[in-house]
């Protein structure tokens, strides 16, 4: 564990990010304190700019609170990011780890499938879905998900591929243990480094696709969310500026430090990748 | 005739900080004279290859630099050469062959191309002209059609013909010194015995000066004029081929040479009336699939066991002997049931194992265990020793106590200390991995033990430490040993018969000595004529090979 985070620290943004990460996390878990009051209440004039009236990042053409709905929506954001993401890690394994470990028909059927997923457009498949399902939580999670399970079903085919021929896994054979024993407990634990490493920026697109339904008015309308915040503001854009700036800066940073940390992870997880200098 | 072409005063390479120990090679001096042949030997990571990259300015730089000493070459010294003067230098005057042909080689390039190439950096001719000397080059490597290999690409050459190619690549400019970095490691004997002969032919027709890397003392008494070995990156000894065999003085060297197995083969051991293990007319056969939808055509169907007929009996040693791709690793798995077979029975003390399912499998599986090749590619990076030794039992359904307390009194057996059971295999050598993967093959406590080639990927000193282990839990379980190998020497100590596989089938069976005396099939008459350095080892040192032939 300490050699780990040794080599995690050797990458100075990685560092960055995961600070800026927790500090996200930090705001999340305390916006009920910072801002004990529903994020859709009118608080006070509205288009306030910042500063104004008492609106740290200034207020919305209803008067909501811009800052609160940034700390609100973080909760949101990092929820459906990770719920979304460990359900299509889960599927992608799956998938991934029975096409690898058998192979032959099994494989080919599993994999025709997991292309299906594929050649449609993730964004315009994942609007379908919560179109049909009508916008809540649960219906953006599925629809997160869905379409982001292909990338780990195909990693860990190929990870399963490689490791089943391995000696180690011949002698587990030649013990006479059974494939389910021999999957979770021999290889899968071989093969967790890549899967952390695409899961955390799976995280980060998951956040990028939930902003973009909410923005589009496809979110969970009783939840705060920064893409709806954007939303909101987007027909305001010259005249009030703050409205959608901020919940935009917070998504970037957002998915930037996810992004920075994923690579940290990878550079700490998988060391003979590195060697670049 | 014997002008110094390569001197090397007082060589220091240093490593990056926190490696193993501060120097690859420390205090390094050695020279060549033209037309001889210098070997450096030594175990891995004794600094021999480092040495060798050295000398052609090749070291993985910035991590590993020459931090003290010479390397004159014609008076030049080498260390202190510019980049372009060394781009001179290398292929020209000083070139290098690599021991594995197929990474060295370029796969997307024609071997005419490659060959090209070095003409066209170093020397300007016509297009005709280089061609035809590129043909000559391989017909000077006695490959057959040199015309075209010229339009091969390398992954449709086989293993010797590729460093065949390699060698006709390193003489295109006629260099003074050839450095070959264990050009035979990855090769078969028969072909490795061809290409020695062939350095050695090139190496007298045009006077060069060859610097040979090798592990293998058999090679060293081939090949060598003068002999260097190398330990912890220190030259512990150096003479002339003669002095350093056959009365080394360094202890290191004495024990590394005590440690090569003897040609002279053990003495057969009474043979028991008990067959536990017969296999009839196994046959594999590769490939013959359709692609999906069953679609495309047949792929190229591989027959890799041929009808072969087995028996071994209680306590015996049937040692398989062939070169790779002769079928003998397929005919393990297939008789341990991690492959299916086509046809053909095996039958474990009389009951057909052959045919059933996995399930009904399961409680074979204890008669029957595996010694695996690679210790590295062996053992499960994630789990722990203990686990790893204990899991077999724990599978069958013994209790896990009982399974621990096993796996515990298995690791002293096997000659680990205690503790090694909560640590992770990463944490262990070769030698000492490859005896907790015996651990786990006898936490079962088989009746028939299968070792497939148990000791090829580990140094001459351990290999005849895990031999010796072998030898001695054989004795102690009364084991019953099919040992796969493509190692005669090996086979010699170990084997009490033989069965000599090539191309998926058995040519020829017998008793060790007998078939070492007198073989009756022109392979096995191949296979014992390519051992490198038979003369030296069989007939100088016999007497301190039958003592030990008795304790075993």
């Amino acid at each position: 564990m300490s050699t780990f985070w040794q080599r995690y620290k050797r990458n100075r943004s990685a560092v960055f990010g995961l600070i800026v990460i927790v500090l996200v996390i930090l705001m999340a878990a305390t916006a009920d304190l910072l801002y004990a009051f529903d994020p859709f209440r009118l608080a006070g004039k509205p288009l306030s700019g910042p500063g104004l009236n008492g609106f740290l990042l200034g207020s919305d053409s209803l008067g909501r609170d811009v800052a609160a709905g940034i700390v609100h929506g973080a909760k949101t954001s990092l929820l459906i990011g990770l719920i979304a993401t460990l359900v299509a890690v889960f599927i992608g394994i799956v998938f991934g780890a029975f096409s690898g470990y058998y192979g032959g028909r099994l494989d080919d059927i599993l994999m025709r499938i997991t292309e299906i997923f594929q050649t449609i457009p993730s964004f315009i498949f994942a609007i379908l879905l919560v179109a049909i399902m009508k916008p809540s939580i649960v219906s953006i999670v599925i629809a997160i998900a869905v379409v982001s399970w292909p990338g780990v079903a195909r990693l860990v085919r190929g990870e399963f591929l490689a490791l089943k021929n391995r000696e180690f896994v011949q002698a587990c054979h030649t013990l006479g243990m059974n494939d389910l024993r021999i999957m979770l407990r021999e290889i899968l634990p071989n093969c967790m480094s890549p899967i952390i490493v695409i899961g955390s920026l799976m995280v980060a697109t998951a956040i990028l696709i939930e902003s973009g339904l909410a923005f589009l008015g496809l979110g969970d309308p009783n939840i705060m969310s920064w893409g709806f915040q954007i939303g909101a503001g987007r027909t305001m854009l010259r005249s009030a500026w703050w409205v959608c700036t901020f919940p935009g800066v917070a998504i970037l940073i957002t998915v930037l430090a996810i992004n920075l940390v994923g690579e940290g992870l990878n550079d700490a997880l998988n060391p003979r990748l590195r060697e670049r200098n | 005739m014997t002008e110094k072409l390569l001197q090397i005063d007082n060589l220091f390479i240093e490593l990056p900080t926190g490696s193993e120990r501060q120097h690859a090679v420390q205090d390094l001096s050695l020279e060549l004279t033209q037309g001889e042949t210098l070997c450096v030997v030594g175990e891995s990571g004794s600094g021999k290859s480092l040495t060798a990259r050295a000398v052609m300015g090749l070291l993985p730089a910035p991590h590993v630099r020459v931090s003290g000493g010479q390397i004159n070459f014609n008076g030049e010294d080498v260390t202190k050469a510019t980049y372009d003067r060394l781009r001179d230098i290398r292929g020209s005057e000083i070139s290098m062959i690599f021991q594995e042909p197929m990474t060295a080689l370029n796969p997307v390039m024609s071997i005419g191309n490659q060959i090209d190439e070095i003409f066209r950096y170093h020397v300007s001719l016509s297009r005709s002209e280089r061609i035809e000397r590129a043909i000559e080059l391989l017909r000077d490597v006695n490959l057959p059609n040199p015309e075209q290999i010229m339009n091969a690409y390398p992954h449709e050459l086989s293993g010797g013909q590729r460093q065949r190619s390699m060698i006709a690549m390193a003489l295109a400019l006629k260099p003074q010194i050839l450095i070959a970095d264990e050009p035979t490691t990855a090769l078969d004997v028969t072909t490795q015995a061809q290409i020695l002969k062939l350095i050695r032919d090139m190496q007298t027709a045009s006077n060069t000066g060859v610097l040979f890397i090798t592990h293998d003392f058999g090679v060293v008494a081939d090949i060598a004029d003068r002999v260097v070995v190398m330990q912890h990156g220190i030259v512990v000894e150096s003479g002339t081929v003669n002095q350093v065999l056959n009365s080394p003085e360094h202890p290191y060297t004495q024990a590394l040479i005590g440690a090569v197995p003897s040609l002279m083969p053990r003495e057969a051991r009474s043979r028991s009336e008990k067959t536990v293990l017969q296999v009839k007319g196994l046959n594999k056969t590769f490939g013959g699939g359709r692609s999906f939808f069953g679609l495309g055509k047949l792929n190229r169907e591989v027959r890799a066991v041929k009808d072969v007929e087995l028996d071994l009996h209680k306590g015996e040693t049937l040692g398989v002997v062939g070169e790779s791709g002769s079928g003998k690793s397929t005919l393990a798995r297939c008789i341990i049931r991690l492959m299916d077979t086509d046809s053909g029975e095996i039958s474990i003390d009389g009951n057909e194992i052959n045919g059933l399912s996995r399930a009904e499998m399961r409680p074979w599986r204890h008669k029957i265990q595996m010694v695996f090749q690679d210790p590295f590619a062996s053992l499960n990076p994630r789990v722990r020793v203990g686990d790893i030794i204990a899991q077999g039992p724990v599978t069958q359904g013994v209790d896990r106590d009982e399974a621990i307390k096993r796996a515990r009194e298995l690791i002293s057996i096997v000659g680990l200390d205690g503790r090694a059971f909560d640590r992770f295999p990463h944490e262990f050598s070769g030698g000492q991995r490859q005896r907790i993967g015996i651990a786990r093959s006898l936490a079962l406590k088989p009746e028939i033990l299968i070792a497939d080639e148990p000791v090829s990927a580990l140094d001459v000193s351990i290999q005849a430490q895990i031999l010796k282990l072998l030898d001695e839990i054989r004795d102690q379980m009364n084991l019953s040993m099919l040992f796969i190998t493509h190692d005669l020497r090996v086979a010699a100590q170990v084997c009490d018969r033989l069965a000599v596989m090539r191309y998926g089938e058995i040519v020829e069976t017998g008793a060790t000595a007998k078939l070492f005396a007198n073989p009756q099939h022109s392979y096995t008459r191949d296979l014992l004529a390519a051992v490198p350095g038979k003369e030296w080892k069989t007939g100088a040192k016999s007497t301190s090979v039958k003592s030990r032939t008795k304790s075993a």
